[in-house]
């Protein structure tokens, strides 16, 4: 028994050494350049792809491994030097949201890079030489790599603390990460180490990559799988700090092979098998943390966050002269089952249930101020939820109201987390939360079907005709928008979007932010949970792609496409996003790279989105005589 | 003797062994404007901070109306009737002056629904107290655009939405053009003298503390080291030292009066 703790231990060690270069290299970029960088994932994935390839060219032995690993690790921190100076460098001054946007546009766009270079296929990749062996420890066997990696984390980590030490850039870095506007006034020249720093965080994450390779193969999960264990870790472990990163990182690793280890266990009569607990483990360790320390353990509580008037827009009650334009959309959607063919029709009915989803979000993001990447998770559980009712044998009219309460539920439970944070951390910790959620319906074969999901989820009779069920959506997702738009203007709306605007000031007049916002993400959740249950009735069939991180990007790129601080915004995007969507899947393979295309340019040149840029010209030819 | 509206009871503070406040005790009754003084440093905003619920003090204890209220949350002191007005205006700057308002409006009625009207029944309390402050021709602009000093009468229209027993104002004047300062100290001394309330103010400006309070605390290295009537405060000789080094503060408090 305590042979394999021990065994699991070190186990979770060697693992901990690979999260702790990935986690390393992001804590560095945010704390000089103070962008969270969603690509660092991506990163990690392309040192694997390319210590591949190099170990393709020369072949094996040392050279082949380490020299992969080496050329991996290096060739990302050119690239990361790259983007810093092609992207990043447009975004330092851009609100917190929009630099995790953008960031993402590079995981969408790197993605298809991959894709199109490696392929499909997940590649096999070299084990260290000499390394391959076992070591017998009380009788069991331990890789002779993992016990390399254990060691090798750590060290790594003290060759960065004495750069950052002992070195005149090492000051020069810290004094940076210290004060920022200090270090800039003391002449360092900052654009150049806001390069060396993106480079060096970015060699981090490839080399952790090559050095990934024994354990698992080359494959194209490999970003989003890191990067959402590594927001974990910089949640629990403090944003910003290096030890923080290293003790989370242990514990989150440690526990997980813990829960591997003890494998199953009979308890009376039933078998809890703590193998497929790993994500539950985690999500527990990260709870505890934030409930105790909501600012991580070795983090800082940030300054109270001063939102400066100018970014954000006015949402003023709608002008009724001004809505024919809703009352011609209305008709023209009513009109539409007349007139177009059953593609159309189906096309419809999935981009109202998208602006349903867009909408939900556009509630907490925009009114609420709180940034949200794992949006999904509300719609997945409710998409999931209603498809096991009516696996079950309950109709569509209690199915889809057990998808909304299931939904509600979960967004009670994570909210309540999520209200304790703001900015980036509450951006990660959203993200981490759909991670979670996402792997537990794809692990729990028995509810959830597992990778497979859930099949033969058909609405009643009555609307078994794509008309019918698209007039049907139609009228809940209509009845739900204009809820949630009305809600904006009403007492929660208000109070909401005050707390945004000045959380101290509305705190000073008795306002409960925590409990308002909390109220919020609720609402918000139940609605994308109402837009999950349509959208399992409309397609028959689901998986665990529905709440995957793509899908809750998905929502991002329609709010922002469309407009954050606008009242239809994020459902002009959603129809926007949804039609682009169809047409250019079927121009091309490279969906992801277009979208992440888009995202980029849409974050540096239109941060408004499209609503709210008509609306600042439509001002603007106003103002003039 | 009436119960004072704020009673401050041996506070202290102190951060990583740095004693900020030390035992600062004072009271302020109803209708009256105290002045909280001293030089940078003196722990005039950490006092303060204990006494709006931002700081929970080491020891001591706040009263309000004798009820104790020390480490109350802000939320909680407002629903009590303390009010606050920020040192850098804190407003709604996504709003119209109206709509600033109409937020204090429905966080003190509990009103937090999702689907209920939120303005018309409101309307007319919103029109009245922006015409206490001078505001009322301006209801409908947008709080972003609004002048300094119109900003800080929204925020103080705001601050007095539950028509407080106390209001706390943190260098009320602060970043104000001179002329302005005098209205807007005139304004809240004449809402002091109407509706009996308690101002406790920190303040810079000896312009402002001897044209307006009725009674002066000064602090001084984390110490009161004297209170008394703006007269006796000007006069002491304790605080010309440690105040302005010596300097004759009675010239400057003099200079303010003829401009008030």
């Amino acid at each position: 028994m305590i042979a394999s703790f021990l065994i699991q231990t070190l186990n979770g060690l060697a693992s901990a050494s690979l999260l702790f270069l990935v986690a390393l290299g992001l804590t560095l970029i945010f704390g000089v350049t103070r962008v969270v960088n969603f690509a660092h994932g991506s990163f990690f994935m392309l040192g694997a792809y390319l210590a591949v390839s190099f170990y393709g060219y020369v072949g094996g032995g040392v050279l082949g491994f380490w020299g992969g690993a080496v050329f991996a690790g290096l060739a990302v921190g050119v690239l990361g030097a790259l983007i810093e100076l092609t992207i990043l460098r447009r975004i330092y001054r851009a609100p917190e949201l929009l630099q995790l946007i953008t960031t993402f546009g590079v995981v969408l766009l790197l993605k298809d890079v991959v894709l199109f270079t490696w392929g499909p296929e997940d590649i096999l990749g070299p084990r260290a030489p000499g390394l391959t062996g076992a070591v017998w420890i009380f009788g069991k066997p331990i890789p002779q790599y993992d016990l390399l990696l254990l060691v090798l984390g750590p060290l790594v980590g003290l060759l960065v603390w004495l750069l950052l030490t002992r070195t005149d850039w090492g000051t020069r870095v810290r004094a940076a990460t210290e004060d920022r506007d200090m270090a800039a006034a003391l002449g360092i020249n900052q654009a150049l180490m806001f390069t060396g720093v993106f480079a060096l965080g970015a060699l981090l994450a490839g080399l952790a990559g090559a050095l990934a390779l024994p354990r698992e193969p080359a494959n194209h999960n490999m970003d989003l799988t890191i990067i959402a264990d590594v927001f974990v870790v910089t949640v629990v472990g403090g944003l910003g700090s290096l030890p923080g990163a290293y003790v989370a990182a242990v514990i989150i690793s440690v526990v997980k092979a813990w829960c591997i280890g003890i494998g199953d266990v009979r308890v009376f009569g039933t078998v809890f098998s703590f193998s497929k607990l790993t994500l539950v483990a985690e999500f527990i360790v990260m709870a505890i943390v934030l409930i105790i320390r909501p600012w991580g353990l070795f983090g800082t509580p940030p300054a109270p966050q001063r939102v400066t008037a100018a970014s954000i827009l006015p949402m003023p009650v709608p002008d009724l002269k001004r809505l024919w334009p809703l009352g011609l959309v209305i008709l023209a959607l009513l009109a539409l089952p007349l007139i177009a063919d059953r593609f159309t029709v189906v096309l419809a009915t999935d981009i109202i249930i998208f602006a349903l989803f867009a909408a939900s979000l556009g509630l907490i993001m925009g009114a609420g101020g709180m940034a949200s990447f794992g949006h999904a998770a509300y719609f997945g559980a409710g998409a999931y939820a209603a498809a096991v009712a009516a696996k079950a044998g309950a109709p569509f009219l209690v199915a889809v109201p057990a998808g909304v309460t299931f939904a509600g539920a979960l967004a009670v439970l994570f909210g309540w987390f999520c209200v304790r944070l703001t900015g980036v951390s509450l951006a990660m910790l959203t993200l981490a939360f759909a991670q979670i959620t996402w792997a537990i319906a794809f692990q729990w074969d028995s509810v959830t079907g597992g990778s497979n999901g859930l099949v033969g989820v058909w609405p009643p009779e009555l609307l078994s005709d794509k008309t019918a069920y698209y007039f049907a959506t139609l009228l809940l997702v209509g009845g739900a928008i204009l809820l949630i738009w009305r809600s904006v203007h009403a007492p929660l709306g208000y109070l909401l979007r005050a707390s945004r605007d000045s959380r101290i000031r509305a705190e000073a007049v008795g306002v409960d932010v925590r409990i308002i916002q909390w109220r919020a993400i609720i609402v918000a959740g139940a609605a994308a949970g109402l837009a999950g249950a349509l959208y399992v009735f409309s397609k028959g069939s689901l998986s665990p792609d529905s709440l995957s991180i793509p899908r809750s990007v998905d929502a991002l790129a329609m709010v922002l496409i469309g407009g954050v601080q606008t009242l239809v915004g994020p459902v002009v995007g959603a129809v926007v996003f949804m039609t682009l969507q169809d047409w250019v899947v079927r121009a091309t393979p490279y969906w992801h790279a277009v979208l992440g295309i888009t995202l980029i340019l849409i974050t540096i040149i239109f941060p408004q989105g499209i609503v709210g840029t008509l609306r600042q010209w439509r001002q603007r030819r106003e103002a003039e005589p | 003797m009436s119960v004072p509206v704020l009673a401050v009871e041996e506070i202290g503070k102190s951060f990583k062994g740095f004693r900020a406040v030390e035992r600062a005790s004072f009271t302020v009754e109803a209708g009256e404007l105290l002045a909280l003084i001293g030089p940078n440093g003196a722990g005039k905003t950490t006092t303060f901070n204990m006494i709006n619920g931002q700081l929970m003090p080491d020891h001591g204890r706040v009263r309000l109306g004798g009820e104790d209220v020390t480490g109350w949350p802000p939320r909680a002191l407002w629903r009590a009737g303390v009010a606050r007005t920020f040192q850098i205006t804190q407003t709604f700057g996504s709003m119209s002056v109206a709509e600033n308002l109409l937020v204090a409006i429905l966080s003190r009625e509990k009103s937090a629904g999702l689907l209920a009207a939120s303005n018309a029944s409101h309307a007319s309390e919103i029109q009245t107290r922006l015409g206490e402050v001078g505001m009322g021709h301006a209801a409908n602009t947008l709080c972003s655009v609004l002048a300094y000093g119109d900003l800080k009468r929204v925020e103080l229209a705001i601050a007095l939405v539950n028509d407080p027993r106390l209001l706390l104002m943190d260098e009320p004047t602060a970043g104000m053009a001179a002329r302005e300062r005098g209205a807007l100290m005139r304004l809240v001394a004449e809402r002091a003298r109407q509706r009996r309330t308690a101002v406790l103010f920190t303040e810079h400006d000896m312009d402002v503390v001897f044209g307006h309070a009725d009674r002066v605390v000064v602090m001084n290295r984390g110490r009161l080291i004297a209170e008394g009537s703006p007269e006796e405060v000007r006069a002491s000789s304790i605080v010309r030292e440690v105040y302005l080094g010596g300097a004759a503060l009675s010239a400057i408090g003099g200079g303010g009066e003829s401009s008030a």
